[in-house]
């Protein structure tokens, strides 16, 4: 019905998260349809950026430079290093603008089942950059699961020798979050994190 | 095909964007897997971490089939542990022994109820390392590889127990092991006495002791390993004697 080479758009696009099939379909027909004002800009950012992306070799954020402008920005402050599972988890921070500090990002989580073990994160990093000086907290921001927090405990008791401040996220009531509707567990780790008011 | 019944999560590994194959440990259809459609959104999240208990509902066409499942949280057990570095050891370490040795689809309901035992036990500092030993020493026993800690194993003494052959699993008297020091596996006192305790010291020889068993049953054998999070718990336990 459609040419191999729309049929080959098609395949790629529904290996996107959040595309199936049938919306990679519609998605291939809108880009076409409008091919001069969004396929060939959006074939040209993607080449572009294909091209440029690297991983920064300080902290493992994702930019067109190395170090990356999060690493490279005088402002923030060097004696602060959160330290997040993953690059979407380092955007996720970035875009509440609460932290002024370096990141750190792992590549995972230990995991018995995926066979994930510390050799394979990048712990040997972050011990050595907090090894090299300068840093006095390191907050574990990495996700409130099993695994999660299994590799939180493992990079505390690795950076416990070297005499920096190691802080976890709270775990608890999410801002606009009603109690009737929460989790027993969330619920139980708000009342165990409770404070002043 | 369809059946409900209780089950603690083991093992959740995400399939596709939104859903997820879960390990359960059922009490009447022992270790089994299936899908959860939808189970890696926002609505299911923390319902499917290692150690919940869960009422499950398992529905397929036929029974070979991998089937889905339902699920409604009972009790959540992870969120109570993550604030602990031992403890948390701990659960990852059940739970990936657990998924690891068992076959699917066989029942234990034994296990089972010992794994609740030691879910409640988490909850004791000083009580959960001795009942996380004794639930190895039952998963031996219900894998066919029951340890004989009764009596020395040359001798036939009930007195003076302290090591453990690696050939037989039985114990051997200090006495009669005086020669074969070296080879034999240390058995804690505690183990001999159901009343008592274990240090850290001695809950790390237990360990040792039960991971070697149950590595030369459960895991090689099946050409795997012992899972890293289990060489974790044992790790934690060692650096907190020295």
């Amino acid at each position: 019905m459609v040419s191999e080479d729309i049929e080959r758009l098609i395949t790629l696009l529904a290996k996107l998260p959040g595309l199936g099939p049938r919306s990679a379909r519609r998605a291939a027909l809108n880009l076409i349809k409008r091919k001069e004002t969004l396929m060939q800009p959006l074939a040209k950012a993607m080449a572009d950026a294909a091209a440029a992306t690297k991983s920064c070799s300080t902290c493992g954020n994702l930019d067109t430079r190395d170090p990356c402008k999060l690493c490279h920005d005088p402002r923030r402050d060097d004696t602060i290093i959160c330290v997040v599972e993953d690059v979407a988890d380092l955007w996720a921070l970035e875009r509440t603008s609460a932290f002024r500090g370096r990141y750190h990002v792992l590549g995972g989580t230990l995991s018995a089942l995926d066979g994930v073990n510390p050799q394979d994160l990048k712990i040997p990093e972050l011990v050595q950059r907090v090894h090299a000086g300068g840093v006095k907290e390191v907050i574990l921001a990495t996700n409130a699961t099993v695994d999660g927090q299994t590799t939180a405990h493992y990079i505390a008791d690795r950076l416990e020798p070297l005499g920096v401040t190691v802080s976890g996220l709270a775990h608890g009531v999410p801002v606009g979050g009603e109690l009737d509707y929460l989790d027993d567990g969330t619920l139980s780790a708000a009342l165990k994190a409770r404070g002043p008011v | 095909m369809e059946w409900s019944d209780n089950g603690i999560v083991l093992s959740a590994r995400k399939h596709g964007e939104t859903s997820l194959i879960v390990s359960l440990l059922t009490e009447c259809h022992g270790r089994h897997a299936g899908l959860v459609r939808g189970g890696a959104g926002r609505r299911n999240r923390g319902l499917f971490e290692p150690g919940n208990l869960v009422r499950a509902q398992w529905r397929a066409r036929l029974p070979d089939h991998l089937g889905t499942y339902t699920c409604e949280l009972t009790r959540s057990v992870a969120a109570d542990l993550m604030r602990d570095r031992l403890k948390l050891s701990g659960l990852s370490a059940v739970c990936a022994v657990t998924d690891a040795a068992l076959s699917e689809r066989e029942p234990h309901q034994a296990l089972y109820q010992g794994l609740l035992i030691l879910l409640d036990a988490f909850a004791d500092d000083h009580l959960w390392p001795t009942i996380y030993v004794r639930w190895e020493l039952g998963l031996l026993q219900e894998l066919g590889f029951s340890l004989d800690l009764s009596a020395c194993a040359a001798t036939g003494k009930t007195d003076g127990l302290a090591y453990v052959s690696p050939k037989s699993g039985k114990a051997v008297s200090e006495t009669a092991a005086a020669p074969y020091k070296d080879v034999l596996l240390p058995l804690p006192a505690f183990l001999l006495d159901s009343s008592r305790t274990g240090s850290p010291g001695d809950i790390h020889k237990a360990l040792k002791m039960t991971g070697y068993f149950l590595n030369r049953h459960a895991f090689a054998p099946t050409s795997g390993h012992i899972p890293e999070a289990r060489n974790r718990l044992m790790e934690r336990f060692k650096t907190s004697t020295s």
